[in-house]
């Protein structure tokens, strides 16, 4: 079998479209993600017994099961007590929610570097409990952890052609669609390499963020 | 929720392919770990570049996507028809093993050159070298990103249901298609899947005993049912960019 170019021109506006999608899928999805992480990292530390324990077992169920079956769930069950969603808003709700349990282990992680003193320093200075999150120990701990939230953004990447099986128009469904169409597998290989395209010179600047912002 | 003769001829196998399904991949996937992740510490630059390569690009592909070209490009090009639980576990092998061999590369690298230096003066052999002092050292450092590596591979065997392997995932879209009522199957698929991450976690964790047991030391305190990523392995997971796949500590 041999590659035929004449198809990937074929398949090209097709394939925009679906770049497009795949973008906002990732952009939306990861201001959830980076959002509700936070939420739920603050909420780990709380002091009360019953916010932090519902939150954590929350997480570790979402983060533990597979991101797919949770769409699936999203997508045809929400809707029979809930909102209904078009696939892509369920989409980006579901990959947020899922990374958003990934996030809030790397602000955990980041929270946890920020030295004691700090803490206590704030205390000193009787500055208030939002104040010292928000001046003190926030800064600290999200300039170090730029580079591990980056890499979950390129892991959200790679599992946003998940959102195509609920019908999302992504570059994994429109590839699909078109290779349905016409009987030809091209675009699903074009989609592929494009996908390395795409994570490689990104992981690349993940990389130089981490010698800027951590290796200091 | 479903007729007992459907839990018999598809719910029940179903659970039992994903269990086959993630068994395979996970052998593979290991396979390629050490394979590749030794490659990459080679003393000669091409192997060190042909392995790096094949990290690179099969670190850059979603699972999803490779999947689907393994089960409908690749038997096109070659000719021949693949069962297709076997495009499946290839694809997950291939791929999971790619984040494994940045696991393997890691925990030897981080192995005390000491510890080389003395198996050259002794005139070990590479391989014997390999093989006697730094896997064993290297080992327990390994399993704990093992661990979650193992826990995401799970999580990824759920896609071989969409090119047609009857695992608990397709029967459980089955359910919906033939009942027209979501709610109870894909609660108990969740739940499932949560139970399986589980008692791979408490596997692992025996194993982790078990390695740093075997270089006198105790394993790091850990919670009930997480898989709690360190400060550390975040970092780390930050530097080698396995972030997703669990290449943390």
């Amino acid at each position: 079998m041999t590659f035929d170019w004449g198809v990937v021109d074929d398949f090209m506006p097709r394939f925009w479209d679906g770049v497009l999608i795949t973008l906002q899928a990732l952009a939306l999805g990861t201001l959830i993600a980076f959002a509700l992480g936070l939420v739920w990292a603050m909420a780990q530390r709380s002091e009360l017994k019953w916010i932090r324990w519902p939150v954590t077992v929350v997480t570790e169920f979402i983060r533990n099961t597979p991101l797919l079956v949770q769409l699936f769930f999203l997508f045809y069950v929400v809707p029979e007590w809930g909102p209904s969603m078009s696939p892509l808003t369920t989409g980006i709700v579901g990959l947020g929610l899922h990374y958003s349990t990934y996030t809030a282990e790397v602000y955990r992680a980041g929270i946890d570097g920020v030295p004691t003193g700090q803490w206590e320093a704030s205390t000193a200075l009787s500055l208030s409990k939002g104040h010292t999150w928000k001046a003190v120990i926030l800064p600290q701990a999200i300039r170090r952890v730029v580079p591990a939230l980056g890499n979950y953004v390129i892991a959200m990447l790679k599992d946003s052609p998940m959102i195509a099986m609920i019908g999302a128009l992504d570059m994994l469904g429109e590839a699909r669609g078109f290779s349905n169409e016409t009987f030809t597998t091209e675009a699903l290989t074009f989609v592929g390499v494009a996908f390395i395209v795409i994570a490689y010179p990104a992981s690349l600047l993940m990389r130089a963020l981490e010698r800027r912002l951590v290796l200091k | 929720m479903m007729t007992s003769k459907f839990f018999f001829e598809w719910f029940l196998p179903g659970i039992w392919i994903t269990i086959q399904v993630l068994v395979y991949s996970a052998v593979l996937a290991g396979v390629v770990s050490f394979v590749i992740g030794t490659l990459r510490t080679s003393r000669f630059w091409i192997v060190r570049f042909l392995a790096g390569t094949y990290f690179e690009i099969f670190r850059g592909m979603s699972a999803l996507i490779m999947m689907f070209w393994m089960a409908f490009v690749v038997p096109l090009m070659l000719g021949w028809q693949f069962v297709p639980m076997f495009s499946g576990v290839l694809a997950l092998g291939l791929t999971y093993g790619a984040y494994g061999s940045e696991i393997v590369r890691g925990a030897l690298a981080a192995v005390p050159p000491a510890q080389r230096e003395a198996g050259i003066a002794l005139s070990f052999t590479r391989m014997q070298r390999l093989r006697r002092i730094e896997l064993p050292q290297a080992w327990p450092e390994m399993v704990p990103p093992f661990n979650n590596l193992l826990i995401e591979l799970m999580k990824g065997t759920a896609l071989v249901s969409v090119i047609t392997v009857a695992d608990m995932t397709f029967a459980g879209n089955l359910v919906r298609l033939s009942k027209n009522e979501s709610m109870p199957i894909y609660t108990l698929l969740l739940v499932l899947y949560f139970v399986l991450a589980f008692i791979l976690t408490r596997g692992m964790r025996m194993l982790e005993r078990k390695a740093k047991a075997g270089v006198g030391r105790a394993p790091e305190g850990r919670t009930i049912l997480t898989r709690k990523l360190s400060p550390k392995g975040e970092l780390d997971q930050a530097r080698a960019g396995t972030a997703g796949a669990g290449g943390a500590g």
